[in-house]
């Protein structure tokens, strides 16, 4: 079974002609560097005590069925998509996935029945299940002009990290869970993991009741992402959203890296947001007749936000003050994919797997550091990962890796890094 | 030994919450099954009289009114269906129309979904509707382990009560009573945002507690639903295979017709349009020995059945037909129902005759009819040819043609049933292919 050592052995790999084997390494995802990932890389022994919650240990609380209940799906090479798999074992586990390399691994609750009680059809009652979040930058095509659709930058990146932090905050503070987990989805988002016990427990009511406590937008899902502050002040979730992450990111990140205002059709359509027509008129034939003026374009964002912020805080406009809010909220506050997280049977993708498309592996996110956390740096199944790869079994161990400081080397220890905070969000 | 008791006596200790049901004022919480005395002819009629008011709430509910016009319209239901001028009477008529019913929608998970749905939100709207003190009085009952926020804690969050207080449109001065409960406990308030949350705890102010009084009822039903059907399956299904078992379908399913859903709003039904219905139910399958068998499944383990047989035949026997003046009346038909004129307030008689306009409209929407055969719908009864007018409703609703056309409300029923089981069957059988 190990074809990764028939590759290493097929590119003809040995101590003294390392230099040769980088280059023989072809660049690009492909399935034999996937093999080579779950042959060295995939950290099976953390991800299943993940999964256990407790459950693998010794002491008489263990219930040592807990983790077999799972379902695990996995897609295969050319869509082949296998549901209801459950491993009892971590070195079952481990086996499976080395066996048949799944290009995705989705985790699903555990549910009443084993999953290989096979009387009938496979049906999956779910007893419990994380709280799950998914929120993809695609959603925000309307508030983002450097990309669009899976792509993301650096200049929209930001979106994610607000994301984080609004979520993680109340997530814990509001509801008062700990044990959380931050999962870069491998290209154009992240995922929560939300593996509280007591998150694990709620039913599907409840789990739809805090994704609402969430939702800022107007009207259905799918209708226009129309933000809609109601009441004289705001909720102290949502005040301490705007104070703490919303307005300084608008202001300090978003004006300026999205050109907010740089254009007429731009602006317009922050306009768009002001209930009375004259202010926005106003406003409008104010930056219409500026347009050739010499300021800068970065001055010109912040420059016609701050006039709009004086003109609607003005004593003459009353009412129109919360319109602020609402337009940061429009332009910057998370938008959740609320089906995934309101039921308990939703399959999501497994951390640690590698995106198919961008060859990305789907990191863990610390939170409290998700500000430095940059996507197109995260470690990607190439050339150099899988070189390193080769060279630590060659050389005997990681340390002696870091010691050779080769540039090709320094990937391979950012996912080692990766795997670090993984491990620091296990229980100890 | 004495085991029947008298109806005031009886009620009166409902009411103060010794005997069936529980209840703090007029608000009972169902716990107990009632050993109260009914009278036989009553039965089916508090069950339809409460359906009508759970019709109109899921009416209400359908239709998107915010809570405050569905408080106004339970008060209005509950007025016009239940309410007694003796408060013991309609005591008693709220706890016998719950626990009949139970049993009708015990069966099945949509029916049970229903039901639980629809009595939780006349619940909920009932318990706005009381005084503070039997407020107090139902959460104590339903023994809520909460215990009023200390003056220390509520001094520390007052600002943040206050701030949510003003986002929900109240003024800024903050109630002085609060619970501090899992925010587990009350989702419909976390979901709008209407509690303070700190460390997976909802501060929940005095004038909240429904949204706790009512999950906790919720789970009760629930709860009993599942033993009731669990009961009906074990004994009383296999005993009343053949009888029960169409009632309890008929009941449930009495709304099928144009005729019988405006049951709502301000008045009682007459005693025309009582009669009208209640042989509407009879043709459905609704049998003497079914409402015996029926009242003798949920209610008479005290009685005994010997004693109830002989001191209650004859009311349900007058009541069809088998004592007195013996005539076994046959539901109306079309033709009868037509060119009978109901006064004003009466809810009865034949829609496409009988009902304005707008209403009609209204009623057909409802039922899913629309655009262009609406349109057909209503040139048939501009022209008075009601009974054609109700078979196109028919085609329209099931997709399906009545080559014989509608002359009957029980046939309207029975080809609708026709109808939706060849499809339920078709569906199967597809599903097999
Ligand atoms: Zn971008």
């Amino acid at each position: 079974m190990p074809r990764e050592d028939e590759s290493v052995e097929a590119m003809e790999i040995d101590g003294q002609h390392q230099q040769a084997a980088i280059t023989a390494v072809p660049d690009g995802f492909n399935v034999d560097y996937l093999r080579i990932y779950y042959g060295k890389l995939f950290p099976y022994g953390d991800f299943f005590k993940w999964l256990s919650y407790g459950n693998d240990g010794k002491h008489p609380g263990c219930d040592q069925s807990y983790v077999g209940r799972r379902e695990f799906s996995f897609t295969l090479e050319n869509d082949i998509y296998l549901r209801f798999q459950s491993f009892d074992s971590v070195s079952e586990m481990e086996s499976s996935i080395k066996e048949k390399c799944p290009f995705k691994i989705d985790i699903g609750p555990p549910a009443k029945r084993h999953a290989y009680a096979q009387s009938g059809n496979n049906v999956f009652v779910p007893v419990e299940r994380e709280l799950i979040f998914d929120i993809d930058i695609s959603d925000y095509d309307d508030v983002r002009y450097c990309c669009s659709g899976a792509d993301v930058c650096m200049d929209c990146w930001p979106l994610m990290t607000i994301a984080i932090k609004i979520l993680d905050a109340s997530l814990r503070d509001d509801f008062g869970f700990n044990h959380i987990l931050w999962v870069y989805s491998g290209r154009r988002g992240v995922h929560c993991w939300v593996c509280d016990s007591r998150a694990r427990k709620l039913n599907n009511e409840q789990r739809a009741a805090i994704a609402d406590y969430f939702r800022v937008y107007k009207g259905g899902e799918n209708a226009m992402k129309k933000v809609s502050l109601t009441g004289h002040v705001l909720h102290p979730f949502l005040a301490r959203a705007y104070t703490n992450v919303l307005k300084c990111f608008f202001e300090d990140k978003l004006l300026l890296s999205q050109q907010l205002f740089a254009s007429e059709e731009r602006y317009q359509k922050i306009l768009d947001l002001i209930p009375d027509e004259n202010v926005a008129s106003e406003l409008h034939n104010k930056w219409q007749g500026n347009r050739r003026s010499s300021i800068s374009k970065e001055d010109a964002n912040a420059t016609r936000w701050e006039q709009l912020k004086s003109t609607l805080q003005s004593g003459k406009h009353k009412g129109l003050r919360r319109c602020i809010e609402e337009i940061v909220f429009s332009y910057s506050y998370p938008r959740l994919d609320m089906e995934v997280s309101k039921h308990m049977n939703h399959l999501l993708k497994a951390p640690f797997c590698i995106h198919p498309k961008t060859g990305r592996v789907c990191v863990p996110i610390d939170p409290d550091n998700c500000d430095d956390f940059d996507p197109t740096t995260v470690p990607t199944l190439s050339q150099d990962i899988v070189s390193a790869t080769i060279a630590e079994s060659l050389q005997g161990g990681i340390r002696k890796l870091i010691q050779c400081k080769a540039p090709a080397v320094q990937e391979y220890l950012d996912l080692v890094k990766f795997t670090v905070t993984f491990q620091l969000f296990l229980p100890a | 030994m004495e085991i029947v008791r008298s109806h005031r006596q009886l009620a009166a200790e409902a009411a103060s919450g010794v005997g069936g049901g529980g209840s703090a004022g007029g608000l009972p919480t169902y716990r107990v099954a009632p050993q109260l005395e009914v009278r036989l002819e009553e039965f089916e009629l508090f069950a339809i009289d409460r359906l009508r008011v759970l019709k109109g709430i899921a009416d209400g509910l359908s239709r998107g009114k915010r809570p405050e016009e569905m408080e106004k319209l339970v008060k209005e239901l509950w007025k016009a269906h239940m309410r007694h001028q003796d408060p013991a009477e309609t005591l008693n008529k709220d706890i016998i129309s719950h626990f009949v019913l139970r049993l009708v929608y015990c069966r099945t998970e949509e029916l049970r979904k229903w039901f639980l749905s629809m009595e939780t939100t006349l619940f909920r709207y009932r318990f706005r509707l009381e005084s503070l003190e039997s407020q107090r009085m139902l959460m104590s009952e339903f023994q809520l382990p909460y215990k009023a926020l200390p003056h220390s804690e509520f001094e520390a969050v007052k600002d943040k009560l206050s701030q949510v207080a003003r986002t929900i449109g109240q003024s800024a001065t903050v109630e002085s009573v609060f619970f501090k409960v899992p925010f587990e406990e009350v989702p419909d308030l976390v979901a709008c945002r209407r509690v303070f949350l700190s460390k997976g705890y909802a501060y929940v102010a005095m004038s909240q507690v429904v949204s706790l009084v009512v999950t906790q009822f919720r789970c009760n039903i629930s709860k009993a639903l599942v033993l009731t059907n669990r009961k009906w399956t074990s004994t009383i299904k296999e005993q009343e295979k053949d009888r029960l078992t169409p009632i309890v379908e008929a009941l449930s399913n009495a709304y099928f017709g144009p005729d019988y859903s405006q049951l709502r709003e301000n008045h009682h039904l007459k005693h025309g349009g009582r009669m009208q219905f209640g042989l509407f139910l009879k043709g459905a399958g609704l049998k003497l020995e079914d409402a015996l068998a029926f009242w003798r499944a949920e209610f008479s383990q005290k009685v005994g059945s010997e004693r109830f047989d002989k001191e209650y035949a004859y009311s349900i026997r007058h009541n069809y037909g088998k004592e007195g003046k013996r005539t076994d009346y046959t539901p109306y038909s079309c033709q009868k129902i037509i060119s009978a004129t109901p006064g004003v307030g009466d809810h009865h008689g034949c829609p496409y005759r009988h009902f304005g306009e707008e209403n009609l409209r209204a009623a057909l929407n409802k039922m899913g009819t629309s655009g262009h055969s609406l349109e057909e719908i209503m040139d048939k009864v501009k022209n008075r040819h009601y009974q054609l007018a109700c078979t196109m409703t028919f085609e329209a609703a099931h997709g399906v043609s009545c080559d014989t056309g509608i002359n009957h409300p029980n046939q309207y029923f029975s080809e609708s049933q026709k109808v939706l089981k060849a499809k339920n069957q078709a569906v199967e059988s597809q599903a097999t292919t």
